[in-house]
């Protein structure tokens, strides 16, 4: 990443923007939320990413994790919209303007109890935007209920001991087919800013099942959602960087034989080196098993669990003019006035 | 009795003397058939060859929650008078349905006629019906038609035979397949060879008995027929429909199947591609909340549904309503509450429409009464969505939005599209100097409660905003201040109050000399009207208004007030209407009585009668 700096003015990206340009509104969130962290990735990735603010979309849904928005990119369009229905409202919007990012954000409430139908919709259908599940295993909004993400047995405060099996979002997302499945720890954020920058730059739906640390409700170490419990027991499965077209990789950057390349659309890459065993992100069966793996050995595995960057996606199969839906006219919206004796011939 | 009915010759004379007296163009007839039998071509056919003979006719299919294998009733009605509302029972009917076949008499209206499929062979208890047997099952079999379509074209054959006893003309016969079969030679001329057999057989063995009979006018030149979902969709077409989701719900789904029918034929792009999409949704809830966001982006956005579906709807139109966004959603009502009868119609929905989801909330309410309507509707609730960035609701019915009715020919916008104040690059540039630099998404700049909205995809550095349901202040920032809050709601009310005089106006059609008043809306309009008739030649004279939207425009009360009582006429059992009457209208309130109810059946006139005199006379 090149900054420009001129005689000591602020750094700026590619486009003339400054760090500052990608951030909102000062945070309502506790201190130490790994949701700030988080917000801080984004606006690095989108800062490195050369992105125009105004041509990234927010949305969210209800609880800390979708207040978060208004942490970041404080110049683009966002709609915080229902508990659990964000994926539909994102949706129907993306029809309006396909050239735009969407950046989604969710919360383990918000996506894996009261949000599941959408989320699993929202994969299925693959459609084009990043959907972050900021996942701190516990109601932070309405103090302190276990979510259906909190591990099983883990005492919290006011709620005794949690009885269920916890739902694993990406193990629901790989079952409903999305193209792009990662998990990442919001105490490692060189790994989170990596898989958003990858994630924007896949063409289909990506998502990315952040572990979020609630420091005020779910911090405890023996839960792999604290700061201490997910960085013992975190798994990387590979070093993730996204490495944009114009950038040159070189051999040297890589030790030969153990680097993998996802090529995007973009014609940017994910480069993934290899760190232990080696992984194949492209196999769903393997992404299964490490999943599988993980809950039984009780780690925290994080990288880029599955990709398919070549699914169609969502706007790909309605064949849409190349003008954005929204800046069409009436003269492409209503049909000529001789057509109405057409409608007429259809009513007989 | 049941040997004068096996005579046919006494029969009549017991049916009626009016063998001479003929009944030309007015009567009803009913088909009672087995459903997912392929009744409803041979319905339609009929229907449409009646059309096409310049007579005024309406098809009403009474349906069973099912697919197969239980009774379902179609009515044709054909009136020269143009009355073409729901009858109770109708002069003639045709069973094809041996189990039904004792409940089906009884509907026969006195003097009348049943045909009936020859493996009935029962008693035929009543002595005013003349009764005519129908062998189809042997003339079906007489077709060289493979033997998996006999059933359906059992159907086929009484076309011929009523058309020969009727006297229904085979050219327009003829017509009514083409427009059925989409001009498939093969399809029509064999029907139509089954149609020709079955006439000939009727032709040499059953002797005319009943005064029934159809003959050529020329009152539907021009005109058209069809069902108002059709319509409604085909109005969104003109209206620039750009986005749909939707969930599959009974009697709603034809809306978005004939938006997925016409939209290829009326808005491709010259290079082939589409400037629309059609979404159908996993739930309601997802239908109506893509429907939003695409709205708030800047699309001409509806979702169709019906009451189960609006009640999963009503969360997010309470955001819509706050969040200041444009959509449309028709609600082609049924029977409730709950799963009710969900192919049966209402008007039940009214308190719930207008009022949907937590909090204060109010939407404005296009009601349509005929396909005509439908189509207006459709392509102005999308300019009054935008033009007050609010959720517009279009309340149809099973009985409009599925049954047909004939109506004038659409007609082309007469106006252009109203996106509403929506800012683009340099509208907002022009904008913010307007205001000297201040620009907020809610600010009521103009003092009409309707604020400037951007969308997505403004490239202008002030455009972006976060919507949301949470509390905000003119510049769209969260807020909890109860100054801020109530401030918010006190626009929102200025902005319906604008809404109210611009909505369509109530229709009005009065009687010299009226002191009685009716107020109706929706599919109840052609029984009222009849009704109308019949009160007049009793003595008593109405005036009618029927409301077309809510809220109310000043015409509706000032009505109420030039009249010593009015009717409010409605398909609920609580008078949901009347209920919104009184409490818009506080002061006139005692001049409002009801005529509501509901059985999933349409009203007919003479129930509206009965409702009406039975208060007329309470002293």
């Amino acid at each position: 990443m090149i900054e420009h700096v001129v005689d000591g003015a602020k750094a700026t990206n590619q486009i003339g923007l400054t760090r500052a340009d990608y951030r909102g509104v000062q945070s309502t969130l506790c201190p130490g939320c790994g949701h700030m962290s988080i917000a801080n990735q984004i606006v690095n990735a989108c800062y490195e990413l050369n992105l125009v603010p105004e041509q990234v979309v927010k949305f969210s849904g209800i609880g800390c994790s979708s207040k978060s928005p208004t942490y970041f990119l404080g110049r683009s369009f966002g709609f915080n919209g229902l508990h659990g229905r964000m994926p539909s409202l994102a949706t129907g919007a993306s029809f309006a303007d396909t050239s735009v990012e969407i950046l989604a954000i969710s919360g383990d409430g918000d996506t894996a109890s009261i949000g599941m139908g959408q989320f699993k919709h929202c994969m299925r259908r693959n459609t084009p935007m990043v959907y972050i599940v900021e996942n701190n295993g516990v109601y932070g909004l309405t103090k302190g209920q276990y979510s259906a993400t909190t591990e099983q047995g883990i005492q919290l405060r006011k709620y005794g001991k949690t009885k269920f099996m916890p739902v694993d979002i990406c193990l629901e997302a790989l079952a409903s087919n999305a193209t792009f499945v990662a998990r990442s720890f919001a105490g490692d954020p060189k790994q989170v800013k990596e898989l958003i920058k990858a994630a924007i730059k896949h063409s289909g739906v990506a998502v990315l099942d952040i572990i979020s640390p609630c420091v005020t409700f779910h911090n405890l170490e023996t839960s792999l959602h604290s700061y201490v419990g997910g960085k013992g027991h975190e798994v990387p499965l590979h070093d993730i960087a996204y490495v944009p077209l114009l950038d040159e990789i070189t051999v040297d950057d890589f030790e030969t034989g153990t680097i993998k390349e996802v090529a995007l659309h973009d014609g940017g890459h994910i480069v993934l080196k290899k760190l232990g065993e080696d992984y194949d992100p492209f196999s769903r069966a393997q992404a299964f098993h490490i999943l599988e793996e993980a809950h039984r050995k009780n780690w925290l595995v994080t990288g880029l669990i599955y990709v398919d960057p070549d699914e169609k996606n969502l706007h790909d199969l309605f064949n849409l003019v190349d003008t954005p839906l929204n800046r069409l006219k009436e003269e492409h919206l209503r049909p000529p006035s001789d057509m109405i004796d057409v409608a007429n011939q259809l009513m007989q | 009795m049941e040997e004068s009915i096996a005579n046919a010759g006494v029969a009549t004379s017991l049916g009626c003397s009016e063998v001479s007296r003929e009944v030309v163009n007015d009567f009803s007839i009913t088909f009672s058939t087995i459903n997912g039998s392929g009744s409803a071509t041979a319905n339609l056919t009929i229907m449409r060859a009646i059309f096409k003979m310049g007579i005024p006719v309406s098809g009403k299919n009474i349906f069973p929650s099912n697919i197969k294998g239980l009774p379902t009733w179609f009515t044709i009605r054909l009136s020269k008078d143009g009355f073409l509302g729901y009858t109770e029972k109708s002069e003639i009917v045709v069973v094809m349905n041996p189990q039904t076949f004792a409940r089906d008499l009884a509907t026969v209206k006195p003097g009348g006629v049943i045909f009936y499929t020859d493996e009935y062979k029962g008693p035929i208890e009543r002595g005013d019906v003349v009764a005519y047997p129908m062998p189809v099952k042997k003339l079906a079999k007489e077709t060289d038609i493979p033997a998996n379509l006999r059933d359906y074209i059992e159907n086929v054959v009484y076309i011929g035979i009523l058309a020969q006893m009727l006297g229904i003309d085979f050219e327009r016969i003829y017509q009514a397949f083409e427009t059925h079969f989409q001009g498939k030679k093969k399809a029509v001329d064999s029907n139509f060879e089954v149609v020709r057999r079955a006439a000939k057989w009727a032709e040499e063995n059953l002797e005319k008995r009943d005064p029934y009979r159809v003959a050529p006018m020329n009152l539907t030149d021009g005109m058209i027929l069809g069902s108002g979902n059709a319509a409604a969709a085909l109005g969104s077409i003109f209206g620039g429909i750009q986005f749909s989701a939707w969930y599959p719900i009974t009697p709603s789904s034809s809306i978005a199947e004939s938006l997925n029918e016409y939209l290829p034929m009326f808005r491709k792009a010259a290079d082939g591609k589409a400037t629309y999409a059609v979404v159908q949704a996993e739930d309601e809830i997802s239908a109506v909340g893509m429907t939003v966001g695409a709205g708030w982006a800047g699309l001409r956005a509806m979702t169709a549904t019906s009451g189960p579906g609006l009640s999963l709807m009503a969360e997010y139109l309470g955001l819509a309503y706050y969040a200041e966004v444009p959509l449309v959603v028709w609600n082609v009502q049924r029977v409730g509450p709950s799963t009710g009868l969900p192919t049966r119609t209402a008007q039940g929905d009214v308190t719930f429409s207008y009022f949907i989801s937590h909090g204060d909330t109010k939407y404005i309410i296009l009601i349509p009464s005929t396909l005509k309507e439908c189509f207006e509707f459709g392509w102005q609730s999308l300019d009054i969505a935008e033009r007050f960035q609010t959720p517009v609701l279009v309340l149809s019915d099973l009985d409009l939005g599925m049954n047909y009715w004939i109506s004038a020919p659409f007609e082309y916008p007469d106006r252009p599209m109203d996106r509403g104040k929506i800012l683009w690059e340099e509208d907002l540039e022009k904008m913010i100097e307007r205001c000297q630099g201040k620009w907020g998404r809610y600010l009521d700049v103009d003092g009409d409660g309707i604020p400037y909205r951007t969308v997505m995809g403004n490239r202008h550095p002030r455009s972006g905003y976060f919507a949301r349901g949470t509390g905000h202040d003119d510049f769209g920032k969260y807020t909890e201040l109860p100054e801020d809050w109530e401030k918010g709601m006190k626009r929102l009310a200025l902005k319906f109050e604008t809404a109210r005089a611009v909505l369509p106006e109530p229709e009005i059609r009065t009687l010299q000399g009226a002191q009685i008043g009716i107020i109706a809306y929706g599919t109840t309009h052609d029984a009222v009207e009849e009704a109308r008739y019949l009160l007049k030649k009793e003595g008593i004279l109405t005036n009618y208004l029927r409301i077309r939207a809510l809220p109310f425009s000043k015409e509706v009360s000032q009505f109420v007030e030039r009249h010593q009582r009015v009717y409010v006429v409605e398909l609920n059992f609580d008078g949901q209407m009347k209920q919104v009457l009184s409490a818009e209208m506080p002061m006139l309130a005692h001049k409002l009585r009801s005529v509501a109810k509901v059985d999933g059946m349409p009203f007919s006139a003479e129930c509206i009668v009965r409702m009406l005199l039975s208060q007329e006379e309470r002293p």
